[in-house]
């Protein structure tokens, strides 16, 4: 019987160098794939694609719509016009659906070119990922049921705020109110049904995003104002200067031409 | 190597998701195992109603994703998340425990039962006396594997804020983008609850074996 105990000790052992190793070596993989793909643009040009990371549960942004199964938002407006300058055909486009969570080890591992899905940034992201100008200028707010008591952020004392995982916001929260519980979720739908179900006094995100709420269910609305600037930008993978720099220039181009107001225009309504 | 800072920079976040998880674990193993239980008895008993019960109540369970159940608990009725993940955990996991005892039950040969019963036992002395204590033992390691799966199902809690080890894992990969290494010690407190239950079953399987 001894005998079997240690057998099952030294597995459990096993079990975790094996779990170790396997953290370092998907390091080292990753490290090699990083020197491989150092140039994204150059990839791009090659492959006369480029593949962007968006949001398809973000209404206005990107959403999923159920009855074309193509994803529709002012991110994906404005990444196939950032085609259209960069490759001349605003077609050359391939989106694959992020989350807050995974945008990042996804842009790492190469598996998409650039992120347009409603990304602020921060300095501390500015450390893992490369950002081009600001594309649209957003602010954290409230969203609460009408007539709800929380009138503004002091309000807070107390309740509960729901927020989303990985989100800058979930982060600001917990400084501007410390007394308030934060429940985090998957994503905006999970965290906006948790409210509707009275899982929280307050839903705190983007004003871009609340609004989307606010439109979808006139029951709610936004308090506030903003408490926080969230300027979104465009991310790409740490150290692809050259792509940066050719996002910014199209960035500029769509803006000067009218086009960057029209999509603002029609999904952005204030 | 592992950033073992992860773990020394976040320890109270792990250990407040450890204690959650060991909770929600304890309590829907003990729910599931006392429903398991009492569906398996509703499935047997020489009563054709109950029987249709008990199996429309495991063919509805187990073959719907645990999510879901989830969310009804969460979204529906509107407990808060450590509360409809534990409750939907119990309930999703009795459906098996459910079968695992059945089919137990059911292994242990038809001449016990009609030995018993002509020897003038009642039903229910037989199953108490002679069949239950003989189902026990071949049900020990399905019993086993259903209780390791509860553990790590009860990951589930976090989708809902349930506070449990894999959201705290969320929270912290959030906060410092790092993704392998913290869910590397996630995976390494859900080993310190699963290899000792692993253990323990195997332990009991061969105490029982030995007394045949």
């Amino acid at each position: 019987m001894k005998k079997k105990w240690l057998q099952g000790l030294l597995l459990s052992i096993l079990a975790v160098i094996l779990l170790a190793g396997c953290g370092k070596e998907t390091s080292t993989e990753t490290e090699k794939s990083e020197n491989e793909t150092k140039d994204v643009l150059a990839q791009i040009k090659e492959k006369d694609k480029i593949v962007f990371g968006v949001k398809n549960d973000t209404r206005l942004f990107g959403l999923k719509n159920p009855s074309t199964g193509e994803v529709e938002g002012f991110d994906i407006d404005i990444a196939k016009a950032l085609a259209g300058e960069i490759l001349g055909d605003e077609t050359k486009v391939e989106f694959k659906e992020v989350t807050s969570k995974t945008r990042m080890p996804l842009l790492n591992n190469g598996d998409i070119d650039v992120i347009v899905a409603t990304m602020t940034i921060t300095e501390e992201r500015k450390k893992e990922v490369d950002f081009t100008d600001v594309y649209f200028d957003a602010g954290q707010s409230l969203l609460v049921k009408k007539g709800s008591s929380i009138k503004r952020i002091d309000d807070l004392k107390g309740k509960t705020v729901i927020a989303v995982k990985g989100s800058t916001s979930a982060v600001n929260i917990r400084e501007k109110a410390p007394d308030a519980k934060v429940l985090e979720f998957e994503n905006y739908a999970e965290a906006f049904n948790a409210l509707k179900a009275g899982q929280g006094d307050a839903l705190t995100t983007d004003d871009s995003i609340l609004y989307g709420m606010a439109d979808e269910d006139p029951s709610y609305e936004l308090v506030g104002g903003t408490f926080t600037e969230e300027p979104y930008g465009i991310a790409v993978k740490k150290g692809n200067t050259a792509l940066v720099e050719e996002l910014n220039k199209a960035l500029k181009a769509i803006k000067d031409s009218g086009k960057y107001d029209e999509i603002y225009a029609k999904w952005i309504k204030k | 190597m592992l950033d073992f800072s992860i773990l020394t920079d976040h320890l109270d976040m792990y250990l407040e998701g450890f204690k959650i998880t060991i909770t929600a674990s304890l309590i829907a193993l003990v729910a599931s195992l006392v429903i398991g239980i009492l569906i398996a008895v509703i499935r047997i008993v020489p009563f054709k109603p109950l029987n249709a019960l008990g199996a429309a109540y495991v063919e509805f369970i187990r073959n719907i994703p645990l999510l879901i159940i989830v969310f009804f608990f969460f979204l529906g009725l509107r407990l808060d998340g450590l509360m409809a993940g534990t409750i939907a955990l119990s309930i999703y996991t009795s459906s098996f425990i459910a079968e695992a005892i059945r089919a137990g039950i059911l292994s242990v040969p038809k001449g016990q039962m009609e030995a018993a019963r002509s020897s003038g036992l009642s039903y229910v002395q037989t199953m108490r006396l002679i069949i239950l204590p003989q189902a026990f033992k071949i049900v020990i390691p399905p019993l086993g594997n259903q209780f390791i799966n509860l553990v790590k199902n009860s990951s589930i809690l976090s989708v809902v804020a349930g506070l449990d080890l894999m959201y705290q894992g969320d929270l912290i990969s959030s906060r410092t983008f790092v993704v392998f290494d913290v869910y590397i010690f996630v995976a390494i407190f859900y080993l310190l609850l699963t290899i000792p239950l692993s253990l323990g079953v195997g332990y009991l399987e061969k105490r029982l074996a030995k007394s045949n």
